[in-house]
């Protein structure tokens, strides 16, 4: 048995803790927004925040992560209004959306790194896969995010 | 932090989202005015009419929330956005009432075709089914007008729709739609008459996706995201050479592991089934599997390669001749000739195949993100011997189709594998598995000949190309001993030369080819379109210029370039170290012409900065998603021009996920600029696929300026490229 912080609720779990968290997120907890698309640290359609941090749910056993404060697009916000969502909404970024959801936590954890990135800290970070194409607009969005903050900011 | 603390055992957790009797309600709210409305609806009890809906793809409720059946996949490309506005736009709706559900296939199957034809691909959605949409739409809005005008005892006359109101028109009377559905849904109306163009309110203006909410926050459900009560998880293990069947399997030395139930053993796949998919795939892993494989197990690709292009000698079949082209080529000052290849594709939709089943006594459920539920429908009924009328299929959210969901390879076995079971499973190919077991895009070998006069002048043409047919795999009947898909683009070339023999060879080898976004024109369009350039060096003209000239007979294409030129700045040259190269292609109904810019660094490295691309399609229902779908096309074909490549080794297929079959990353996506030419007819092209032919071309033609050396073969990837 043991313990996550996962969208600010603990949960105890009693199950193998060498399940990669993305599996414990998706057949244990029913928490399907984090997805999986590759299993090998390729794709990122997995990634969750640890702590801040994007991480890539498929490498991370379930039991090196106890007490740490893992974030998941569920948690990212109640209402879809983290700024990156609305960004998203706005700069009408998803197709399939498939790998939305990892997008979108590697894009609010660089946002939180770098509050304004530019083009370069985007094609530094943003290295998950996206079939459908939806770059041009990810990069859009995260401009539109990064000028949210600023209005927010000032 | 903590809020509180959950205990959560094994499968102990209340199935988000899943009611007691076990109906997926997804609801999320509309970006813009109803907050309260959900947007996109998937629910398995829409299976039969509703006593007050108006027709079959029309349901208003007396709170005036208007839900639109949408019989088409959405895989991205927004249908289930673009379908609604046709009928709302009839219908003269508030578009901010407007929510989408998916239509059933059941209700399909059992009202004979209700829904028409479910199957989305050919970048058909709209191209085909607007008229039935616009009359949907169309007899929905005068039934409206008609209860009104009962209700108020006037004529039918007097009444008009905006809205979502109807207005008597001499005292600006009205009802709300809400108020007047039941009534309506009673009515029968003659003479339903749509709209012509000129008309139309709400197509034709950017309109917001309703489903992208749910994709921002993660509640849309895809096929892998559905739990059901009682589900178990089953990995799938395929005959690591296609055509293999299963000779030995021994489950006892993995019936131990955690959370194993049992196997399934099926002809040529075995099946693991487990609590979780975690359990699923680690056992599925350790199984002990041996395969009876035939001579495929001496297949290489390379040497297919070789085959494919020593084919190239013979004549093939003719697939048209004019002229006297033997005779033409021996009289040319010059001859030119060159052969390019194409390998194999997999389609490698994000979302891996899946499939989710429950059988009970003599119903069938199963949902899963396909293509073409009424095949999804047929293929269960098969499968499990459950009569078609008791199958009930639940078309979820796509992560990615390009084509390779319309297969039902993968539903078929889920069901096989449920019915095995006795419970609901759902079925899930890890990444390796999706893309080793593909059906994969055809390989392909295709040679050009020209003769050139004294003149500078294209006399004689000819062409042979050699592929893998995607219906004789299917057993499906060919047309004159040809797969017409295997010569989309090249037997209809539009280039105007006077001798002209076009020829094809089908050669097949042990894999499965099949549709994979803009099907033969993949392939055959990367082929013409830089041996155009070829044949413009060849008579010393600029790539434009020859392209405008061995044209000229098509304004169509003309215009199309005319655009093309002023927008790319094709005259202007590019920035030092860049050069642009350009190509033009029609299909799917829809012309589109792109320059792709690109530069080479001294160690090789390739960098597409900009692709500029112009569009005919006639009518576009939403831009936005007709923008967004030029973008896809142009990212999932220039993965394919600089990566794409699947290969054989000992019959086996080499790649297997994202590491050995790279994908084209962000800092690697051009600027891309798109340009829709208005429309100047009653013309709705497609648009899933046409913005993917000319990207190979296009940037291969630019390569070749900086570095006179031409690109034949893909991926490029594959070349050392050296700028001159
Ligand atoms: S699923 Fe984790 S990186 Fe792809
Ligand atoms: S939106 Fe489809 S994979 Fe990114």
């Amino acid at each position: 048995m043991f313990r996550l912080n996962i969208n600010a609720v603990d949960y105890d779990l009693d199950i193998d803790p060498d399940t990669p968290l993305l599996w414990v997120l998706r057949d244990h907890l029913d928490m399907t927004g984090t997805k999986y698309g590759c299993g090998i640290n390729q794709c990122g359609a997995c990634t969750v925040q640890i702590n801040g941090k994007p991480v890539r749910s498929c490498q991370v056993a379930a039991g090196k992560i106890l007490k740490q404060r893992i974030v998941t697009i569920e948690g990212l916000s109640v209402d879809s209004s983290h700024v990156v969502q609305a960004a998203w909404v706005e700069a009408d970024v998803p197709q399939c959306g498939y790998c939305q959801s990892g997008q979108i936590m590697a894009a609010a954890a660089l946002l939180d790194r770098i509050p304004d990135p530019s083009d370069e800290d985007i094609d530094r970070a943003m290295n998950n896969i996206c079939r459908c194409g939806t770059y041009q607009r990810i990069r859009k969005g995260i401009h539109l995010a990064a000028a949210k903050l600023a209005e927010k900011a000032s | 932090m903590s809020k509180g603390v959950a205990i959560v055992g094994r499968r102990g957790f209340l199935k988000s989202g899943v009611t007691a009797a076990g109906a997926l309600l997804v609801a999320f709210h509309l970006p813009v005015k109803s907050a309260s409305v959900p947007a996109v609806v998937i629910d398995e009890s829409a299976v039969g009419d509703q006593a007050d809906e108006i027709n079959a793809w029309i349901f208003i409720s007396a709170t005036g929330v208007i839900t639109v059946r949408v019989a088409k996949a959405e895989m991205g490309q927004g249908v289930l956005t673009a379908l609604p506005m046709i009928i709302a736009d009839e219908l003269e709706a508030d578009w901010s009432m407007v929510r989408a559900e998916f239509a059933s296939a059941n209700r399909n199957y059992v009202q004979s075709g209700v829904y028409r034809d479910m199957a989305t691909n050919s970048s058909t959605a709209i191209r085909v089914s607007m008229p039935y949409l616009q009359l949907a739409g169309a007899e929905a809005r005068q039934k409206l007008i008609k209860a009104a005008a009962e209700k108020w005892q006037v004529s039918v006359d007097a009444c008009y729709a905006e809205y979502g109101k109807v207005y008597h028109r001499p005292d600006g009377r009205w009802f709300s739609y809400g108020t007047l559905a039941c009534l309506a849904a009673e009515l029968s109306v003659a003479n339903v008459r749509i709209k012509t163009p000129d008309q139309f309110s709400l197509m034709g203006l950017p309109t917001k996706r309703l489903d992208t909410p749910a994709k921002v926050n993660g509640s849309a459900v895809f096929g892998m995201d559905v739990r059901l009560d009682g589900m178990l998880y089953a990995a799938i293990i395929h005959s690591p050479v296609e055509g293999g069947v299963v000779r030995n399997v021994l489950f006892n030395a993995i019936r131990n592991m955690p959370g194993v139930v049992q196997m399934v053993r099926l002809e040529s796949s075995v099946a693991v089934v487990a609590k979780t998919f975690w359990e699923a795939k680690v056992a599925s892993e350790k199984l002990p599997v041996t395969w009876r494989i035939g001579d495929q197990a001496n297949s290489y690709s390379d040497a297919l390669r070789d085959q494919y292009i020593a084919t190239l000698d013979s004549p093939g079949v003719i697939v048209s001749e004019q002229g006297e082209t033997t005779a033409a080529l021996d009289s040319a000052e010059t001859v030119i000739q060159s052969d390019y290849f194409l390998p194999y594709l997999a389609h490698a939709a994000m979302e891996p195949l899946n499939c989710t089943v429950r059988i009970t006594a003599a119903r069938l459920d199963l949902w899963a993100g396909v293509q073409n539920a009424d095949a999804a429908l047929a293929a269960a009924a098969q499968a499990s011997g459950i009569r078609p009328e008791n199958v009930y299929i639940h078309n979820c959210f796509l992560g990615g189709g390009f084509g390779r969901r319309a297969n039902m390879d993968f539903v078929s076995e889920a069901v096989t594998v449920a019915k095995a079971v006795g419970k609901p499973v759902q079925l899930i190919w890890t990444r390796e598995q999706d893309m080793r077991s593909g059906r994969y895009r055809p390989m392909a070998a295709i040679r050009f000949q020209v003769g050139v006069d004294l003149k500078n002048t294209v006399v004689a043409y000819t062409n042979h190309s050699v592929s893998h047919s995607i219906l004789k795999d299917l057993g499906a009947p060919l047309r004159n001993g040809i797969d017409p898909t295997s010569v989309e683009g090249l037997a209809n070339m539009p280039y105007l030369i006077s001798h002209k023999k076009i020829a094809h060879t089908i050669k097949n080898t042990h894999l499965t080819s099949w549709f994979w976004r803009s099907v033969g024109n993949s392939q055959n369009a990367f082929a013409m379109e830089c041996f155009v350039d070829e044949m413009a060096e060849a008579t010393k003209l600029d790539p434009m210029a020859f392209r405008k000239l061995y044209l000229a007979h098509r304004p169509d294409l003309l215009k199309v370039l005319n655009v093309l030129e002023q927008k790319s700045q094709w005259r202007h040259n590019p920035a030092a170290g860049r050069a642009k190269g350009m190509a033009i292609h029609a299909c799917f109904g829809t012309i589109v012409g792109q320059v792709a810019e690109v530069s080479i660094s001294s160690d090789g490295g390739l960098m597409v900065h900009k692709f500029t691309s112009v569009v005919d399609c006639g009518h576009v229902v939403n831009p936005l998603s007709a923008e967004m779908q030029i973008e896809s096309g142009i990212i999932y074909g220039l993965t394919a021009a600089l990566f794409g490549k699947i290969s054989i080794e000992n019959g086996e297929v080499v790649e297997g996920n994202f590491d050995t079959y790279s994908m084209l990353k962000l800092r690697e996506t051009p600027l891309m600029e798109t340009f829709f030419m208005p429309a100047d007819s009653d013309r709705w092209g497609g648009l899933g696929e046409p913005g993917l032919p000319c990207v190979a071309p296009a940037v291969a033609n630019a390569i070749y300026k900086l570095t006179k050396r031409r690109i034949r073969s893909l991926p490029i990837a594959d070349y050392f490229l050296q700028p001159v």
